[in-house]
């Protein structure tokens, strides 16, 4: 007798934990934890990982490790109740563990796009169970990045700035931004020309190719705030001191999660970044 | 203290000395048989191993957490990490005495070095293969194409070093470091070309870790690993004779050819599944063999198999710092030898020189 009660109660705890909304959440990739946060569901959250650093109190959680090198046994002791993941966060190896152990995952599609943020946000919001919260934001921030789009259009063709994206140059060695890849696709967002396009991803580039590419002005990611070469060394290298950017000393220098997240801060980014390259909108239509 | 232990050990008899390694051995097993129960034990999840075997023992189920965390997550890792410490640290041992030089390791000949570029070249141009190949190979692509470098690397060094049916070790090891060269010169072209993603999962496997351990890697990779382990010990008495030199291993009626292509054999199966499995593990395999023989002497019937012990001991007990010290994330297996390993290394000179010099 006292069995079959034990049982009836753990089938209705059973039933009622799957009604229920996930408690104890994982959060894994930078732009997801920025959506839970902005989508107001952060108490629910347990743990992070470590490229979930905006907002700041997202640091107080206990970091589960790097989106790509997660460790099964690290996510599993925080019990969550749903994993909130990157598409692209492995090794799969791991998450095939979590399947295993019947963790709820969720996995989020990541296109580094305009209309991947509004999919991302759609998605983080249909996992969450607050899909009225996720419309709202979806919807404003799609509104940010059709303005942002509108400017964009509204450069002239030969008014569009060359814009080089400088990953690091340490030593002197420029590793730089070509096509296919977040900065670039940010680059055009905000009306501007990549400047190199003859490779794909990030490349060390030589010298030569960069004077070529002739870039009006270079962007560089912070990092903590702090700018990962100052100006004097970055404008002393002599392939950028020789191109129109270095004759300007034009620089611009941003978060890196905040320029290549992809997330609900994009279009702020992009709009930032327009307005570094081709001064403040006269109207304050462009403005959040 | 340990000066005058080291010094004893250097003076004693034969027979001694051959009982002593034998303790050794006892000892080691005892360990290994410890740190496997410790490492079940551990982990960043609180599942409890006594209260799991408590439950079982009275026919109680365990709750699916602790079911995946010991069964799925720990045993399979525990029994890896034993197994790749074993493999790596008699791999050291036997290239050691192949050698006669007590700096060799697999990753001194290419070894590793081509399962290295095996592994790099399945992340980068594993996504250029067609839907069907990546189908059958999934996820054992990278473990195969590492298996599939150092065999080819080994294949390779022997065909250049072997004249007439006799292999130079000489040219062997000179050949090595060529390959091993040229196997990063092309590990490098290959990171040249990768994209942003693989950059990061490269750098991840080549800091080596065990964190992919799972039942079927274990089954793909342990038949060959206890092979080459099985196969060590029939080595120790060709490896004795050739430390005297080939010539008079010959005389002594040792079949040194074969010695030496057994031993090769045996080397690249271990190294090749061990660095399938768990990306590049350093100093096991030379930090291993160098404290053995300090303990209880060179000879190669005790040493491959007490290697074999602590090989496993150690990488067992790396892992479990790995995996505990930054919880709930993993701090990749191969730092931590390197940190544990290097200064024990330098000591271990130290101590040489000193009862060298004595």
């Amino acid at each position: 007798m006292r069995r079959i009660l034990v049982t009836l109660g753990a089938l209705v705890l059973a039933a009622s934990a799957a009604a229920e909304p996930a408690q104890r959440i994982v959060s894994i990739g930078g732009a997801i934890t920025e959506i839970v946060y902005q989508l107001g569901q952060q108490d629910r959250l347990v743990a992070r990982d470590t490229t979930s650093i905006y907002p700041e109190a997202a640091l107080e959680l206990p970091d589960v490790g790097y989106v790509r090198a997660l460790s099964p046994e690290g996510v599993l002791s925080m019990a969550p109740d749903l994993v909130l993941a990157e598409a692209d966060a492995g090794p799969p190896a791991t998450l095939d563990v979590l399947r295993e152990a019947r963790t709820p995952l969720a996995l989020i599609p990541d296109s580094p796009t305009a209309a991947g943020i509004v999919e991302k946000i759609d998605a983080v919001g249909a996992a969450l169970g607050a899909e009225a919260e996720a419309d709202a934001l979806a919807a404003s921030v799609a509104a940010q990045l059709a303005r942002a789009a509108a400017r964009a259009g509204a450069v002239p063709e030969a008014g569009r700035k060359r814009v080089l994206f400088v990953l690091s140059g340490q030593g002197g060695r420029i590793l730089a931004a070509g096509r296919n890849n977040e900065a670039a696709t940010v680059i055009e967002m905000a009306g501007a020309i990549n400047a190199l396009d003859g490779f794909e991803g990030y490349k060390p580039v030589s010298d030569e190719a960069i004077v070529q590419a002739a870039p009006d002005a270079i962007l560089m990611m912070t990092r903590g705030g702090e700018a990962m070469i100052d100006d004097a060394t970055l404008f002393a290298l002599p392939a950028i001191a020789a191109t129109p950017a270095g004759e300007n000393r034009a620089v611009i220098r941003m978060g890196g999660q905040y320029l290549l997240g992809f997330g609900p801060r994009t279009a702020q980014a992009v709009q930032d970044l327009a307005d570094a390259l081709y001064g403040k909108e006269a109207d304050d239509t462009g403005a959040l | 203290m340990t000066l005058a232990r080291c010094d004893d050990i250097a003076t004693a008899d034969p027979p001694d000395r051959a009982a002593a390694a034998r303790r050794l051995s006892l000892w080691l097993g005892l360990a290994l048989l410890a740190t496997m129960t410790a490492s079940l034990a551990t982990g960043a999840a609180g599942a409890s191993l006594w209260a799991a075997l408590g439950d079982l023992a009275q026919g109680r189920p365990l709750s699916r957490m602790d079911e995946t965390i010991l069964w799925s997550i720990r045993l399979p890792r525990t029994l890896m990490g034993a197994l790749v410490g074993a493999a790596l640290a008699t791999s050291g041992a036997v290239m050691q005495g192949l050698f006669r030089n007590p700096l060799a390791d697999p990753g001194l000949v290419g070894v590793s070095a081509g399962a290295g570029l095996g592994a790099i070249s399945a992340i980068v141009l594993g996504g250029a293969l067609p839907a069907g190949a990546m189908a059958l190979a999934g996820a054992h692509l990278v473990p195969l194409a590492a298996f599939a470098g150092s065999w080819a690397t080994t294949l390779l060094l022997y065909r250049v070093s072997t004249r007439g049916g006799r292999t130079s070790v000489a040219t062997m090891l000179l050949a090595g470091i060529a390959l091993a060269a040229l196997a990063m010169a092309l590990s490098g072209l290959m990171i040249h070309a990768a994209d942003d993603q693989q950059l990061r999962d490269l750098t991840f496997w080549q800091l080596g870790s065990l964190a992919g351990a799972t039942w079927g890697k274990l089954l793909a990779s342990a038949p060959i690993i206890l092979l080459a382990l099985m196969g060590a010990p029939f080595l120790a008495r060709g490896l004795n004779a050739l430390a005297l030199g080939e010539a008079a291993a010959g005389h002594l009626g040792v079949p040194v050819q074969r010695v030496k292509n057994l031993a090769v054999l045996s080397v690249a199966a271990a190294t090749g599944a061990a660095v399938a499995v768990s990306g590049g593990i350093g100093f096991v395999g030379i930090v291993v063999p160098h404290l053995l023989r300090l303990a209880s002497g060179p000879d190669h019937r005790m040493l491959l198999p007490n290697a074999a012990l602590l090989g496993a001991s150690l990488l067992l007990g790396a892992d479990m710092i790995s995996r505990t010290i930054i919880a709930p994330a993993e701090l990749p297996i191969g730092i931590v030898t390197a940190i544990l390993g290097a200064p024990v290394f330098l000591w271990i000179l130290l101590r040489r020189r000193m009862v060298v010099d004595l």
